[in-house]
C-alpha cells in the first residue's frame, strides 16, 4: 500500500480538483441544446419543410439564439478575471479547444441570425422594415434558404463536437481523455433538441418524426457511452479508475439513475410505446430526456475532475 | 560531591577567546540603513541583520525591508549557525510580526482567573499595579516569594529585575522538560555537559545514532544541516525509535524499539562492544575510569536478554553494535534533547554518554568537539542582595543531581504546598506553562494560589488567560536584546536588533524590566539610559561596537582546535578527573554507579502510549498563530498504526478523541492511520489543542499533548518529568 | 538556448516545507494558497517502510498542456530557459489551465488569475537561484540549465538515479527528483 500525504491546500484544487461549478456543465448543456437544434432546423431548411407554416425551424432559432446567449453567460460567469475576457479575441489559438470554441460562437451568431431573418414575426416586420425588406429578399432565394440550413447543420455540429472536445484535450484529468466524448456530446445534444422539440412542436408529424429521431439518438448515445467506458476500462489503470467512478464509484448512483435510467432507458421506453401507438405521448418523456442531458454534463464534468494520475514513482 | 560544574570549563574556553579576540571580517559595512528603518517609509529594500527566536537555536539572519515593509527573512551567511538559510520556522518567523491575533495593549484581568475578561490599561498602570503586588509580596512573605520563569534570551533583564529584587526563583520548562537529564548524565561521566547548541559534531561523524531525537522534523537549524551533510556523505545512520521518523527513512538500520526500553537497548550493546573488545581501548585506558566494575555489570545484559525487553532482534544489536564499533571514534550516539521521557532519564543518558565514551567519540572528530564561545564582559551591576533563603524547588536536596538551572516543577510544587516556603507571584515571560509543564491541573492548582500572575507575551497564549496582569512585548523583529555569545565550533557574537516598528503599544523586555525595577526600586541596577547603550557598552568590552553589530549582525572569533587529536588537552571534571564508567558519585548518593534497565509501565489492555515530538514548521504551542505556519499545518494528528486503525474502525481522517487513563477526554483530533509507527504506541505533534480562546487560529484546533499527559515521573536523579508515561484509548462522541 | 531544471535529492529532503514557506514570502503568494508543497510517499509495512519525500511545484513542461490549452496566450513558454510563465493581464481565468495540468500545479490567484511557480524567473534572471532552493536547509535542491553539460543539474542527471513524476502523461515534466 502506498500512502500519500501532501501539504498542499489551495482551493479548487484541495482536497480534489474541482475547478468548475453549475457554470460549466450548464454553458454545455446549453451549447449541444443550441447545436442540436441548429442541427434541425437547419435539416428543417434544407429539406424544405419550412414551407410548412408550424415548422419548428420558425421559432428554433430564436429559441437558439436565447439559449445560447445564456450559455454565454453561464460561461463568463465562470471566468475568474472577466474583466480580461475580449482577450479571447486578441487572439486565435490553434492548440486550444476553448480559443476554437469562442471563435465557432462567433460565427455561430451571424449563422443563427440569418436563420432567424428568414422568418421575422409580423410585429418585427412591422416596427424595422428594413428586415423586413432582407428577409424577403432572402426569402425569394430557395438556393439560399438551403444554403443557411446547410451552414446552421454545419455549424451546429461543431459546436456540438465542441463541447465534448473541450473536456477531452484536457487530457490531465483521465475521465475526459477519450476520443469518443464528442460524439457522446454531440448525440445528446441531438437527443435534448429533438426532445425539446418534440415537447413544443405544434405539428404533429413533426412531433412523431422527432420521437423517432430522438429514440434513435438515445439508442446511439447508449451506444456511445458503452464504447466511452469500454475504451477506459481497457486502456491505463488510471483510465479504469475514471470509470469506476461512474460505474461503481463516486459518481454511480447519479450515472446510473439519473443519466442511463431516468435519462436514457425511460424516455427510450415511453417513446417506442408512443410512436407505436400503445401510448400516447407525453411531455414525460421528453422532458426526462432534458434532464438526463442536464445531469449528463454535470456528471462528466465533476467526475473528469475528480478523476486524476496517480502521482507514484 | 556533586559540585560538578561547566563553568570551569566556560572559563578555560573564554579565557582562550579573550586571549586571542582576534576578529574575523574586514569591518566593512555590508549591510546599509541598519539604523532608521519604518520611522518613516523608506523606499527600496534595506537588509537588516539580525537573530532569530522562533525557537532558542537563535540563527544568525537577514530581515528585508521593501518600501517599508517586513518582506522576508533569509539567514544570514556569516552567522556559523544558519550559514545562510534558516528553518522553516525561521523564515515564517516574519509572520509573527503580522498575526493578527497578536497582544495590543497592558491587559488587568476584570474577572475570575482563567475566564479571559481583561480591562485594557496604559503602561503606566499595569506597571504600578504589578510593583505594588510585587512589593507587598516581599513585606508580606519575603521577596523569593516572588518566582520567574523565563524561557529564551529575551528574558535576561526581568531576570536580572527579579534578581534585584532579591529572588533567586528563576526557572524555565526547558530544563527539568527538557535538557536537564542529559546535561547531569553527560556531566557525571565526562564532567561537562552537551549545551545548546549540541557540541555534536554530526557533520564529520561516519556513524551517527540517534535515539528518539528525529532530526528533520526537530529542526534545529545546524543539527539539521549538519545531518543532510552527513546523509550526503553516505555517513552510516542508525534510527531507534518506537516511529517510523524522517531520519529514520534516512537510515541504514532502523530500530522499531518498544517505547521506554532504550536502556536495554544501550546496555546490550555496550555488552557486545565490551565482549568483542570492540570499544576504543587506548582512549578508555588512558581516560576511563571504573571500567573493570562497569564491563562486569554489563557482562549480564545480552542482546538475547535485551530482545524481549526491546523488540529489536538479537543479531540486529548484534550488527548495529559492530557498525558503531567500525567507524569509532566518529560514532557518535547522539544524546539528544528533549530527553525526559519515563523518569529513568538520567541514567539513559549516561548510557548514552558512556557508549560514546567507549567509541571514544567525546573529544574527538566526528564525535563530541570541544565549543568555544565569545567573551564579552559582563555589565558591571551592583551586587544582588544575598536571598534568605536557598531556592524554592529543591528542597533538602532532595534531587542530588539537580543542578545549574532550577526546577520548573520543583516551583511549582512549592506554589501549591507553600513548602519550604510559600510562593506567591509568578511572572512568566516567554513560556506557555499550561502547555510545557506536565499535568495541567497541578499548574492551575499553583496559579489560584498565587497573589499575582504576570505574563509577558506576544499573543493571548494559553497561559496568558489565567493572568493577573499581560503585558504584551514586542516580537523579535521589532527589539534588541541581549547579545548572543553561545558556544560552538567557532567563537561568535551576534546580535538581535530592530527589523520594522511595533504595530501596537507594545513594549520590549529590557523597557519593561528597566521601568519595573524602577518602580520597585531598584534604579541603582539600571544605570545605563537604553538598551543600545547597554550593549554598546558590553561590546565595546570586547573591542567591538554596538555600531560594527548592527551592521554586520555577527562577528565571529579565529578558528581553534576544537578536538583533542588537535592538541587541546583532554580535561574531564569529575571527581576522578576521568570519564566515569563506575560512578562513586551515583553510589554514594544511593543511585545505580552503573546504569540499569527497569521495565517501564506497561499500557492497559485497549490503551496505548502516547507519544509526542515536533512538527518541522512549529515550535511548541507558540507558532501556531503565525500566518505563514499557521497555513501549513492547522492542526496535528493522531499517528496510529494501521493494523490498529483496522482493529478499532478507525477511518483515515476521521475526527476521534482520546482518553487516558485519569478520564481525561482530549479535544478531536484526525486520525492518521499509517505504516510509520509501532502498534503499542501512538504519536501527536506537541503544541495543539490550545484552550485560549483569544486565540481564535488555534482555539482547539488538533489535540494537546500536555492536557494528556497528567502523569509524569520524576527521575529521582536530578529532578526531570518523564512524560512519555501516559497511556490513551479512543473515544467516538466527537 | 538553456532550458532550466530542477534537481531535488530525495534522500536528503526532510520535508520541512521551508522552500514552501520560503516561496511564499518571497513571491508575496496570496495568504492560504501555495505554489510549491511536499508530497510523502509511504510504502511498505512496519518496519520496512520506504518514505519519499518530494517538493513538488509546476514542472515546467517541455510539452505544457497548459500552454496548448490556454485560449489567450496568458500561458506561455518564456523564452529563457524554457520556463512556464502567465501574463495576468492576458488571463481571462477560464481554468482550462488548472483542468489540463496533471500535477494540479495552478490555482487561480485572488484577484482572478492563474497562478503558479514561475522558477522565480525574476531572481534567476539576476543569476540568483530561486528562493526555495537558496534556502533549503539540506541543500538537496539544485536549480541550472539541462543544456549545459557542465551546469550541477546535469551533472547530478549523469550521476544519479532519478525519476519524474508522472512522465506517462507524456508532458516533459523539468523537475527531477534523485533516489
Ligand atoms: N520544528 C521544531 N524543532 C524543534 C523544536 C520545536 O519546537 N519545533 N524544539 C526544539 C527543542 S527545545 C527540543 S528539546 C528538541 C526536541 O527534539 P528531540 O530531542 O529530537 O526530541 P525527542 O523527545 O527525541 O523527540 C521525540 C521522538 O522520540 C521518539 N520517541 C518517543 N518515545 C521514545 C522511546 O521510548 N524511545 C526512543 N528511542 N524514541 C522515542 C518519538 O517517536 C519522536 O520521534 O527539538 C528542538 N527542535
Ligand atoms: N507536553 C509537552 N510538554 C513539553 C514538551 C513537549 O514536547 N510536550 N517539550 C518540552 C520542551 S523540550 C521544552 S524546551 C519546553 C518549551 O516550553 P515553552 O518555553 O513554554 O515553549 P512554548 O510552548 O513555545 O511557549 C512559549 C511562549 O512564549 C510566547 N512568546 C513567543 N515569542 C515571545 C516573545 O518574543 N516575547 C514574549 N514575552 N513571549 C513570547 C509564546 O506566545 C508562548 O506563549 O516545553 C517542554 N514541555
Ligand atoms: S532553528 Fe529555526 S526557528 Fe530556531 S533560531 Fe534557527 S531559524 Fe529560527
Ligand atoms: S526545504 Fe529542502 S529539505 Fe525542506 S522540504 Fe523543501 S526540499 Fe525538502
Ligand atoms: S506542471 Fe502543469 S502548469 Fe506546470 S508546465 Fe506542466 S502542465 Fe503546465
Ligand atoms: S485561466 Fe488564464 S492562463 Fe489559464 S487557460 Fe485560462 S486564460 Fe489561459
Ligand atoms: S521556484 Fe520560486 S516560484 Fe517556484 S516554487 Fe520555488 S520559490 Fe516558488
Ligand atoms: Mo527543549
Amino acid at each position: 500500500m502506498l500512502e500519500l500525504t501532501t501539504t498542499r491546500h489551495n482551493e479548487l484544487i484541495d482536497p480534489f480538483f474541482h475547478a468548475w461549478g453549475w457554470e460549466i456543465p450548464v454553458y454545455l448543456f446549453l451549447g449541444g441544446l443550441v447545436a442540436g437544434m441548429m442541427i434541425i432546423s437547419g435539416y428543417f431548411l434544407f429539406s424544405g419543410r419550412y414551407k410548412e407554416t408550424d415548422c419548428s425551424c420558425y421559432y428554433l432559432p430564436r429559441l437558439s439564439f436565447i439559449f445560447l446567449s445564456l450559455g454565454m453567460l453561464a460561461l463568463f460567469l465562470d471566468l475568474e478575471h472577466k474583466q480580461y475576457v475580449w482577450r479571447l479575441y486578441t487572439t486565435f489559438r490553434v492548440t486550444s479547444p476553448m480559443s476554437w470554441g469562442s471563435w465557432i460562437l462567433i460565427l455561430v451568431y451571424p449563422v443563427l441570425i440569418a436563420n432567424m431573418l428568414l422568418r421575422l414575426p409580423e410585429t418585427t416586420k412591422q416596427k424595422i422594415p428594413l428586415l423586413k425588406k432582407i428577409s424577403d429578399k432572402m426569402n425569394s432565394s430557395h438556393n439560399l434558404i438551403r444554403n443557411i440550413g446547410v451552414i446552421n447543420m454545419f455549424l451546429g455540429a461543431m459546436l456540438g463536437m465542441y463541447t465534448g472536445i473541450l473536456l477531452s484535450s484536457l487530457g490531465a484529468r483521465p475521465l475526459w481523455s477519450t476520443s469518443i466524448l464528442w460524439l457522446l456530446f454531440l448525440m445528446s445534444g441531438l437527443s435534448g433538441a429533438a426532445a425539446f422539440v418534440h415537447l413544443i412542436a405544434k405539428n404533429v408529424y413533426e412531433r412523431e418524426l422527432l420521437a423517432k429521431a430522438d429514440n434513435g439518438f438515445l439508442i446511439i448515445e447508449l451506444f456511445v457511452i458503452m464504447l466511452m467506458i469500454i475504451g477506459l476500462v481497457v486502456s491505463t489503470q488510471v483510465h479504469k479508475e475514471a470509470a469506476m467512478l461512474l460505474l461503481s464509484g463516486r459518481y454511480a448512483a447519479v450515472f446510473w439513475v439519473f443519466v442511463i435510467f431516468i435519462g436514457i432507458l425511460i424516455p427510450l421506453l415511453l417513446q417506442l410505446l408512443a410512436v407505436n401507438h400503445k401510448i400516447h405521448h407525453t411531455p414525460l418523456a421528453p422532458i426526462l430526456v432534458i434532464t438526463g442531458g442536464i445531469i449528463l454534463r454535470f456528471v462528466i464534468v465533476y467526475a473528469g475532475e475528480y478523476s486524476h494520475w496517480f502521482i507514484v514513482k | 560531591m556533586n559540585s560538578l560544574s561547566r563553568r570551569k570549563f566556560l572559563k578555560i574556553t573564554g579565557a582562550t577567546v579573550g586571549a586571542a579576540a582576534v576578529i574575523t571580517g574586514s569591518g566593512k559595512a555590508l549591510f546599509k540603513g541598519a539604523d532608521k528603518v519604518n520611522k518613516k517609509i523608506v523606499k527600496g529594500i534595506k537588509k537588516i541583520p539580525t537573530y532569530c527566536d522562533v525557537c532558542f537555536w537563535k540563527c544568525g539572519a537577514i530581515a528585508y525591508v521593501k518600501d517599508g515593509k517586513l518582506w522576508k527573512i533569509e539567514g544570514n551567511p556569516k552567522d556559523p549557525l544558519s550559514k545562510g538559510r534558516l528553518c522553516p520556522r525561521g523564515t515564517g518567523g516574519v509572520s509573527a510580526h503580522y498575526d493578527p491575533e497578536r497582544l495590543n495593549s497592558p491587559l488587568i484581568r476584570k474577572k475570575e482567573r482563567g475566564e479571559e475578561k481583561w480591562v485594557a490599561v496604559t503602561w503606566g498602570e499595569a506597571l504600578d499595579y504589578i510593583a505594588k503586588k510585587m512589593n507587598k509580596i516581599k513585606e508580606k512573605y519575603g521577596p523569593e516569594s516572588m518566582a520567574l520563569f523565563s524561557h529564551g534570551v529575551g528574558g535576561t533583564f526581568l531576570k536580572h529585575t527579579i534578581k534585584a529584587f532579591g529572588s533567586r526563583n528563576i526557572t524555565a520548562p526547558s530544563f527539568a522538560q527538557c535538557r536537564g537529564p542529559r546535561e547531569t548524565g553527560f556531566e557525571l561521566t565526562f564532567g561537562d555537559v552537551v549545551g545548546s547548541p549540541e557540541r555534536t559534531d554530526i557533520k564529520n561523524s561516519k556513524c551517527l545514532v540517534l535515539i528518539g531525537s528525529h532530526l528533520g522534523e526537530n529542526m534545529h537549524n545546524t543539527q539539521v544541516q549538519e545531518f543532510a551533510e552527513a546523509v550526503e556523505k553516505g555517513t552510516s545512520i542508525i534510527v531507534v525509535d518506537p516511529r517510523f521518523s524522517v531520519a529514520a527513512s534516512k537510515a541504514k538500520y532502523y530500530l522499531p524499539i518498544k517505547p521506554g526500553t532504550d536502556i536495554a537497548l544501550l546496555l546490550a550493546w555496550m555488552n557486545v562492544i565490551v565482549k568483542e573488545k570492540l570499544y576504543d581501548i587506548d582512549y578508555v585506558n588512558k581516560y576511563g575510569f571504573g571500567f573493570e566494575q562497569f564491563a562486569a555489570e554489563i557482562s549480564q545484559y545480552t542482546p538475547e536478554w535485551a530482545y524481549p525487553e526491546t523488540g529489536i532482534e538479537p543479531e540486529l544489536i548484534r550488527t548495529t553494535a559492530r557498525e558503531m564499533a567500525l567507524y569509532k571514534p566518529a560514532t557518535l550516539v547522539h544524546p539528544g534533547r528533549h530527553t525526559t521521557w519515563y523518569g529513568d532519564d538520567t541514567q539513559r543518558s549516561r548510557a548514552i554518554a558512556l557508549l560514546n565514551a567507549l567509541m571514544g567519540s567525546w573529544g574527538r572528530k566526528g564525535g563530541f568537539y570541544l565549543p568555544y564561545n565569545y567573551s564579552v564582559p559582563k555589565y558591571k551591576y551592583p551586587p544582588y542582595p544575598k536571598p534568605e533563603h536557598e531556592p524554592v524547588d529543591n528542597p533538602n536536596h532532595k534531587y542530588p543531581f539537580a543542578e545549574g538551572e532550577l526546577l520548573s516543577t520543583g516551583i511549582r510544587e512549592a506554589t501549591i504546598t507553600g513548602k519550604p516556603y510559600p510562593i506567591k507571584g509568578w511572572m512568566v515571560y516567554a513560556t506557555n506553562l499550561t502547555q510545557s509543564l506536565p499535568n495541567r491541573e497541578e499548574t492551575i492548582k499553583a496559579i489560584q494560589n498565587l497573589d499575582l500572575l504576570v505574563v509577558v507575551d506576544i499573543i493571548p497564549s494559553e497561559i496568558a488567560g489565567w493572568a493577573d496582569v499581560v503585558l504584551p512585548e514586542v516580537t523579535y523583529l521589532e527589539r534588541y536584546d541581549e547579545l548572543n555569545t553561545a558556544s560552538f565550533r567557532q567563537s561568535f557574537i551576534s546580535l538581535r536588533q530592530p527589523v520594522v516598528d511595533a504595530p501596537g503599544d507594545q513594549k520590549p523586555n529590557w523597557w519593561i524590566a528597566k521601568q519595573l525595577a524602577e518602580r520597585l526600586g531598584l534604579e541603582k541596577y539600571y544605570p545605563w539610559k537604553d538598551i543600545e547603550e547597554y550593549l554598546d557598552t558590553r561590546l565595546k568590552g570586547a573591542g567591538l561596537s554596538l555600531n560594527e553589530l548592527k551592521k554586520k549582525g555577527v562577528v565571529t572569533g579565529p578558528k581553534e582546535p576544537i578536538y583533542f587529536d588537535e592538541g587541546i588537552e583532554p580535561e574531564f571534571y569529575t571527581p576522578s578527573g576521568k570519564i566515569e564508567f563506575y560512578s562513586l558519585q551515583l553510589a554514594e548518593a544511593g543511585f545505580d554507579p552503573v546504569p540499569k534497565y527497569k521495565r517501564p509501565e506497561q499500557p492497559p489492555p485497549g490503551y496505548f502510549r502516547l507519544l509526542f515530538g515536533r512538527a518541522p514548521v512549529h515550535t511548541f504551542s507558540k507558532t501556531q498563530s503565525y500566518p505563514l505556519l499557521h497555513h501549513q499545518m492547522e492542526e496535528n494528528v493522531l499517528w496510529v498504526n494501521t493494523d490498529v486503525a483496522k482493529r478499532f474502525g478507525l477511518k483515515n481522517g476521521e475526527y476521534i478523541k482520546l482518553k487516558n487513563t485519569d478520564g481525561v477526554i482530549s479535544n478531536k483530533i484526525k486520525v492518521y492511520a499509517t505504516e510509520r509507527i509501532r502498534t503499542d504506541c501512538v504519536f501527536m505533534v506537541h503544541g495543539f489543542g490550545q484552550t485560549s480562546k483569544q486565540l481564535k487560529s488555534t482555539y482547539l484546533r488538533g489535540a494537546s499533548d500536555s492536557q494528556l499527559i497528567t502523569r509524569y515521573n520524576t527521575d529521582p536523579i536530578m529532578g526531570g518529568t518523564g512524560m512519555n508515561v501516559n497511556f490513551v484509548t479512543f473515544e467516538w462522541e466527537v | 538556448m538553456a532550458r532550466y531544471a530542477m534537481v531535488i535529492d530525495t534522500t536528503k529532503c526532510v520535508g520541512c516545507q521551508d522552500c514552501v514557506i520560503a516561496c511564499e514570502t518571497e513571491n508575496n503568494v496570496p495568504e492560504g494558497y501555495c505554489r510549491d508543497w511536499i508530497t510523502t510517499a509511504t510504502s511498505g509495512k512496519f518496519p520496512t517502510v520506504q518514505l519519499e519525500i518530494r517538493s513538488e511545484r509546476c514542472n515546467h513542461c517541455s510539452e505544457p498542456p497548459c500552454v496548448t490549452s490556454c485560449p489567450t496566450g496568458a500561458s506561455h513558454i518564456h523564452d529563457v530557459g524554457g520556463v512556464v510563465l502567465v501574463n495576468h493581464d492576458e488571463c481571462i481565468g477560464c481554468k482550462a489551465c488548472l483542468a489540463s495540468c496533471p500535477y494540479d500545479a495552478r490555482f487561480i490567484h485572488p484577484d482572478g488569475y492563474a497562478d503558479k511557480c514561475t522558477f522565480c524567473i525574476h531572481r534567476v534572471e539576476k543569476g540568483e537561484d530561486p528562493a526555495c532552493v537558496s534556502v533549503c536547509p539540506t541543500h538537496c535542491m539544485h536549480f541550472g540549465d539541462l543544456d549545459d553539460p557542465e551546469s550541477e543539474v546535469s551533472k547530478l542527471l549523469k550521476e544519479r538515479k532519478y525519476h519524474t513524476n508522472l512522465p506517462e502523461a507524456g508532458t516533459g515534466p523539468n523537475i527531477y527528483y534523485l533516489i
